[in-house]
């Protein structure tokens, strides 16, 4: 009998933390997946972020690292740097890359650090309880902007695949999302290609997945999947921003 | 041997070299500026990285990155630098990593200046960064004292997979003085470093980490923690004595200040003042032993440093009230003199 679909080697047995509905468990899975396919496992290290995510460590099946707020891609730097034949990533939510670790990021990309980052991007601060982050959009409800985000208060909804996509140094940006089987399939192509990118050391390669925060959003996670598809892909296009020969 | 003539900064940076250190993440800031532009020739020499990060904050976490990857890695920086530094050096040493950090102090607090100081001894040794951590500080008062505690900074960073720092003031940094390398180290030589991520090829996934949500497991984790502290102030207490054989009196100095002391010392003995020196080596451990002990014989102790009063505390601690313990500091940027440490000293010896 021909197997077609396994539990990942990439993934521990460990059950993941994750709300109901929420698709960073999915965003792993994809993930270890690919990690599957390339056979990349035992020659990978990954970055675990601050946030929903914070426990990453404990689900993928290779060698982790617990980074600080935002510092991930400085970690993935010096683990990179120390290890150029070897395979490394970022998991990253939007609080981290794109608040607190802004810094880090823009640079990483630009020095064209060869890792990649995978992006996930539910417009709204998950672990510490609902507030408002960077990519929260406007008008949209949060612990922290009750009356919905003022653009004049707070600023605009940030865009990180279009502001990378414009550095010298990636080779690969692209933003995806997973609220329907279609849209699932091409993001684990995105995600592969930007592992394949990496091995072929053709620079830094991120991926932006758009994903959902049913618990912080107050919705069902059905009503999850369409008020992504309602709202945030007007705001966040999906494409390839970037991808160099 | 041979004797070459180095600048401080310089100096430190060829010991890492020398020492094995292949990796440096840095960013720049006076006075410690030489460090980093030393090891931008230097590693590419010797097949190491240098990378010049976009902020401190992002050097310490290359630093944590490297480090966690099983490298012998090293970082610089001064004052403010290191205050930014320090979320990073909780995590390094939360998370069991071994790594060499040097800050060469100036004056502050805030921007504060450019000139030598040795304000930072409360940062370095009591913490700094948050939560329960510890690291062996180490305070030369030589360019030679420099480069042979940059290279043993090394070894006891591996020892006990922990930060270790090079506590210099801005005059060690500046000063050229000659030294001698006394060996060299091969990285390939080193131990391997089986907790290290470096792909899990044959063998369980590594997880190098400092979270521990279940307030049982932190607990113990500091306990852990503290069990390789408690050994570090058995195995790591350095100090040096001045005249102290019949000394009555004592200063209690160290870096550049001791130095300076070791001249108000002699001035005194031309006067028939029985003074003597301690100098701590290591700031943390403190060596609290050899001063206590010493108030056996010593009236009266001096600490002199140029900050508002920070390592007289702990002398104070070690004194535990047996003797009176005097202060004298200089700040802002100012060194004492010789003369001037003397006439403190003088004015003591007669009340």
């Amino acid at each position: 009998m021909k197997i077609v679909a396994d539990y990942p080697e990439s993934l521990t047995e460990k059950e993941f933390h994750y709300c109901p509905g929420c698709t960073h468990g999915l965003i792993h899975r994809l993930i270890a997946e690919v990690m599957d396919e390339l056979e990349i496992r035992e020659d990978t290290i990954g970055i675990a972020p601050v946030g929903c995510s914070v426990l990453a460590y404990e689900y993928f099946n290779c060698d982790m690292q617990e980074a600080s707020h935002g510092r991930a891609p400085a970690v993935a730097t010096g683990v990179k740097r120390v290890h150029p034949d070897k395979v490394v990533f970022t998991y990253q939510g939007d609080g981290d890359l794109a608040s607190i670790g802004t810094a880090e990021i823009v640079h990483a990309a630009n020095r064209g650090e060869n890792f990649t980052t995978i992006f996930v991007n539910n417009a709204i601060y998950g672990m510490t309880g609902g507030q408002m982050a960077p990519t929260t959009l406007k008008e949209q409800k949060t612990s922290t902007s009750q009356s919905g985000r003022n653009l004049q208060e707070s600023g605009n909804p940030i865009k990180m695949s279009e502001m990378l996509s414009v550095l010298d140094g990636p080779a690969y940006i692209a933003r995806v999302s997973v609220h329907d089987p279609k849209h699932i399939i091409k993001a684990k192509k995105a995600i592969k290609k930007a592992f394949q990118m990496q091995i072929e050391k053709k620079g830094f390669t991120m991926v932006e997945v758009l994903s959902t925060c049913p618990t912080n959003w107050g919705v069902s996670p059905v009503k999850a999947l369409d008020w992504l598809a309602e709202n945030m892909l007007d705001v966040y296009p999906l494409a390839v921003y970037k991808e160099v020969e | 041997m041979e004797k070459v003539l180095m600048k401080g900064n310089e100096a430190i940076a060829e010991a890492a070299v020398r020492a094995g250190c292949r990796h440096f993440f840095g960013y720049p800031i006076t006075p410690q500026n030489e460090l980093p532009e030393y090891m931008s020739h230097r590693m590419p020499e010797v097949g190491g990285v240098f990378l010049q990060a976009e902020s401190e904050v992002a050097a310490i976490n290359m630093v944590y990155g490297a480090a966690g990857a099983g490298a012998r890695v090293m970082t610089s920086s001064s004052s403010p630098g290191i205050s930014l530094k320090l979320e990073g050096i909780s995590y390094i040493a939360g998370a069991e990593l071994p790594c060499v950090i040097i800050n060469v102090m100036r004056a502050g607090p805030g921007l504060g200046g450019i000139q030598p100081s040795q304000a930072d001894y409360f940062q370095a040794v009591k913490g700094g960064g948050h939560g329960d951590y510890r690291m062996t500080v180490l305070a030369p008062s030589t360019v030679q004292e420099a480069v042979d505690l940059t290279m043993e900074a090394f070894e006891i960073a591996d020892y006990y997979r922990n930060p270790v720092m090079i506590l210099a003031d801005g005059y060690i940094g500046q000063m050229m003085e000659p030294v001698v390398f006394n060996k060299t180290v091969n990285p390939e030589d080193l131990a391997a470093k089986s907790w290290a991520t470096d792909g899990a090829k044959g063998r369980d996934v590594n997880i190098i980490n400092s979270l521990f949500l279940d307030p049982e497991e932190l607990e113990e984790h500091n306990h852990d923690l503290d069990r390789k502290y408690q050994e570090m102030k058995k195995r790591e207490n350095r100090y040096e004595l001045y005249k102290m054989e019949d000394a009555e009196m004592a200063i209690v100095a160290y870096g550049t200040t001791a130095r300076i002391s070791t001249k108000a010392v002699d001035l005194a003995r031309e006067k028939g003042i029985k003074l003597g020196l301690i100098r701590p080596i290591s700031l943390y451990p403190f060596p609290e032993k050899i001063i206590q002990e010493s108030t056996k014989d010593i009236e009266k102790y001096l600490v002199v440093e140029m900050s508002m009063g920070q390592m007289v505390e702990d002398v104070k601690l070690a004194v535990n009230g047996q003797r009176p313990v005097h202060f004298h500091g200089r700040t802002g940027g100012m060194v004492p003199t010789p003369e001037e440490i003397f006439s403190v000293i003088e004015d003591l010896w007669e009340e």
